[in-house]
């Protein structure tokens, strides 16, 4: 059965101001989301609150994958669920190689998911796990890398540490492509791409669909989608999604642009009341 | 699996011990006939008896180091100053009591030695128990034995060079080490003899209250290269341990000495540690210095830049666990002119520890022409961790390049965050962001030191954090 992510009536703060005002999503392995909607709606909150940014405060709502609420999981065990976020903004890690940190990533989320019962704690920690060989590892990651076209030195280098803006996103690809995800959330992937950039990435991010990757692509712009061909569109607006429909509405939006989803001062009053 | 197993604590796994089975163990505390019958048992020549007891009397005389970690826990009188373990030194793993043996087992030691090195001693408590080098070393010239067997060998040159660097009147616990010395490793690299895998020794304390107060001496001639590797543990007690050590090397001209220190003493140790080495014309010192565990550590690696073309590193890393104070750093001199220094210093904060960087750079009048940097990177990982600074830099001499910078950095929440999107837990989240801070320095180690210090860390890192 194709793994789902179902968002429920999801609330979330930061700081105690509220971002997300009751959300609901459903996202399928195979299908690809595309969600859109103008600056500070809430989009890039929605992709942190579903892998576990303790930044954000879930106030109401649920987050289910694969038949499990996984609000109280940390970060790791959603992502040993195979649960992935591409970051807008990817942090550097001076001193550590990407090789090294993409091994260690491999091994844990191979591990998977173990219940509870089997001695893990609900903070995630881990025990003694599988290790990948050396030789397993290098294979797999040149696989990776020749797909996407990847450079050979960028193994090597420390995690993101110095890379430009388009190398950044590549690598979150790359990190992508590795590790297998099933649900996918791709925060402002085309955000400080130039148009070259922009085509690369896209081109890398097709290269991993198919029936067994479920992907919410946020972008603001539509530019981005016309090389990723989504199945859905959703707009949101004030922390709510405010319309959704199939690929013609990130044209409409295009031509339109968001304003005229803007939710009435009714709609907002009523949402602020429901927070 | 021994009883000592079930008293290790927490994450340190050096932290077990074995029954004592000694020839010799003095009383506790230090008097002038403590020295005499370790200088007799011994059976040193009169000149060592003598400089010892001089020490001694330099050592009553001193105050306690008022600056620095706090020392006021240490109790002299409650340390056993020689235990001498067994009554010969083995050449075959098999030749030392099984509980030697099997301490030394359970740390890697014959197994490093067998994959990865070209010597190892291995001293416990007072004394070493087994030493080993390849015989081609020994055909080239090269010597690498313990010191008490070097001063009854050897005694020319020791007698020629021991104290000539760290005098005992150097520190207190200089002093104290020159009076109450025993073991330590005596290095000699003959005229152009590069020994290109590293010899090691590795020091264990195993009885409660101990005091363990190695002396290293290496000469490296002109043109020569060693890496001399040291490593250190001990059982957990709950009462206190000392560790005072003197090390003095000689690089001649042209030669390279590195030196390399993974410590990673029990929580109960003070470690304090006076190392200084002399270059001479275009010789290269290196200080490789990780500095794990312990109560208190205070160690300052320093290098005299005796002649022109000599150039001094002290590269070090300090991991301050709860309730730890690393109090390190390096002190380099420039004495001639074209001379080069740089220190880098990586310390880790966690819990309530507490990491100090102290150092000194001081280039003398006529050293012109000199260069040194000096960087310290200080990374804290708790609310209450801390870490200090205290750089000093004296300059006598006008053409002089010197560039301090120093960084105080924290494990950002965003930093974390990323590395568990990825399926890492907490603590190797952790311990990757903290790895990766040390790497410049780890890059510089053997790959199986480099491993060992990371894995090091590693267990320093699984437990609660934050």
């Amino acid at each position: 059965m194709a793994s789902e992510l179902v968002i429920k009536n999801l609330h979330a703060n930061i700081e105690g101001k509220p971002i997300l005002r009751g959300v609901n999503l459903t996202v399928r392995q195979g299908e690809i989301h595309a969600l859109m909607g103008p600056n500070g709606s809430g989009k890039s909150t929605l992709s942190n609150v579903i892998m576990g940014n303790p930044k954000y405060e879930v106030t109401e709502g649920e987050v289910w994958f694969k038949g499990e609420n996984i609000l109280e999981y940390s970060p790791d065990r959603r992502a040993r669920m195979r649960l992935f976020l591409a970051f807008q903004y990817p942090m550097s890690i001076p001193g550590v190689s990407v090789a090294n940190f993409l091994r260690r990533s491999l091994e844990a989320v191979r591990e998977g998911n173990k219940p509870v019962e089997e001695g893990e704690n609900p903070t995630g920690k881990m025990g003694k796990r599988k290790t990948v060989p050396p030789g397993e590892f290098r294979k797999l990651l040149q696989a990776k890398m020749k797909l996407l076209r990847v450079d050979n030195s960028f193994i090597n280098r420390s995690i993101n540490d110095g890379f430009s803006g388009g190398e950044k996103k590549r690598a979150e690809i790359l990190q992508m492509a590795l590790l297998e995800p099933e649900i996918a959330l791709m925060d402002e992937t085309d955000s400080g791409l130039d148009i070259d950039a922009l085509r690369i990435v896209s081109e890398s991010v097709n290269a991993l669909t198919g029936p067994d990757l479920g992907i919410l692509l946020i972008t603001h712009y539509q530019r981005m989608l016309n090389y990723i061909k989504p199945d859905y569109v959703h707009v949101m607006f004030n922390g709510r999604i405010v319309k959704s429909g199939g690929r013609e509405l990130a044209l409409e939006l295009e031509e339109k642009g968001y304003e005229w989803l803007r939710p009435t001062d009714d709609e907002v009053n009523e949402v602020t009341v429901d927070a | 699996m021994s009883q000592a197993f079930e008293l290790e604590q927490g994450n340190y796994s050096a932290g077990f011990h074995v029954k004592e089975n000694y020839t010799f163990k003095s009383g506790k505390g230090l008097t002038r006939k403590v020295v005499e019958q370790i200088s007799e048992m011994k059976g040193e020549p009169s000149w060592m008896r003598d400089y010892r007891l001089k020490s001694l009397d330099l050592f009553e005389k001193r105050p306690m180091p008022t600056w620095g970690a706090d020392l006021s826990d240490i109790n002299f009188d409650d340390i056993f100053y020689y235990i001498k373990p067994v009554a010969q030194q083995g050449k075959n793993w098999d030749d030392i009591p099984a509980e030697i043996k099997d301490t030394f087992d359970r740390l890697g030691i014959p197994q490093a030695e067998q994959k990865y090195l070209a010597g190892v001693t291995a001293q416990y408590e007072s004394e070493a128990v087994y030493h080993k080098m390849r015989e081609d070393l020994e055909k080239l010239g090269v010597i690498f034995t313990d010191m008490d067997t070097a001063l009854r060998e050897y005694p020319d040159i020791v007698k020629e060079h021991f104290g000539s660097i760290v005098p005992a009147s150097d520190n207190k616990f200089a002093s104290l080490n020159s009076a109450v010395w025993s073991g330590g490793s005596f290095v000699y690299i003959p005229r152009g003899v590069r020994v290109e895998i590293p010899l090691q020794a590795y020091f264990r304390i195993n009885a409660q209250n101990m005091g363990q107060f190695e002396r290293t001496l290496i000469i490296a001639e002109p043109g020569s290269y060693v890496h001399y590797v040291e490593g250190c543990t001990a059982p957990s007690y709950t009462s206190n341990s000392l560790h005072s050590a003197v090390v003095e090397i000689k690089a001649m001209e042209g030669a390279r000495v590195r030196y390399t220190t993974i410590q990673n003493w029990s929580k109960n140790v003070y470690n304090l540690v006076t190392k200084r080495a002399a270059a001479y014309r275009d010789a290269t010192m290196e200080w490789v210095d990780g500095n794990l565990g312990s109560k208190v550590t205070m160690k300052y690696p320093a290098v005299l830049l005796m002649e022109p073309g000599a150039r001094g590193d002290v590269l070090s890393v300090a991991f301050a666990n709860d309730g730890m104070h690393q109090d390190a750093g390096a002190k380099i001199t420039h004495l001639a002119p074209h001379t080069t220094s740089q220190i880098l210093s990586k310390s880790v904060s966690k819990g309530t520890g507490r990491a100090s960087y102290r150092g000194l750079v001081r280039i003398n009048p006529g050293a012109h022409h000199t260069k040194s940097s000096v960087r310290c990177d200080a990374l804290l990982l708790d609310e209450n961790a801390r870490t200090d600074t205290y750089p000093t830099i004296r300059v006598e001499e006008n053409q002089t390049e010197i560039g301090h910078e120093a960084t105080v950095s924290k494990v950002g929440d965003d930093q974390l965050f990323y590395l568990m999107s990825r399926g890492l837990d907490e603590s190797e989240a952790y311990s990757l962001i903290v790895n990766g801070f040390i790497e410049p320095i780890t890059k510089e180690l053997p790959m199986e030191y480099a491993v060992e210090l990371n894995r090091l860390i590693q267990l320093e890192m699984s437990g609660s954090v934050g």
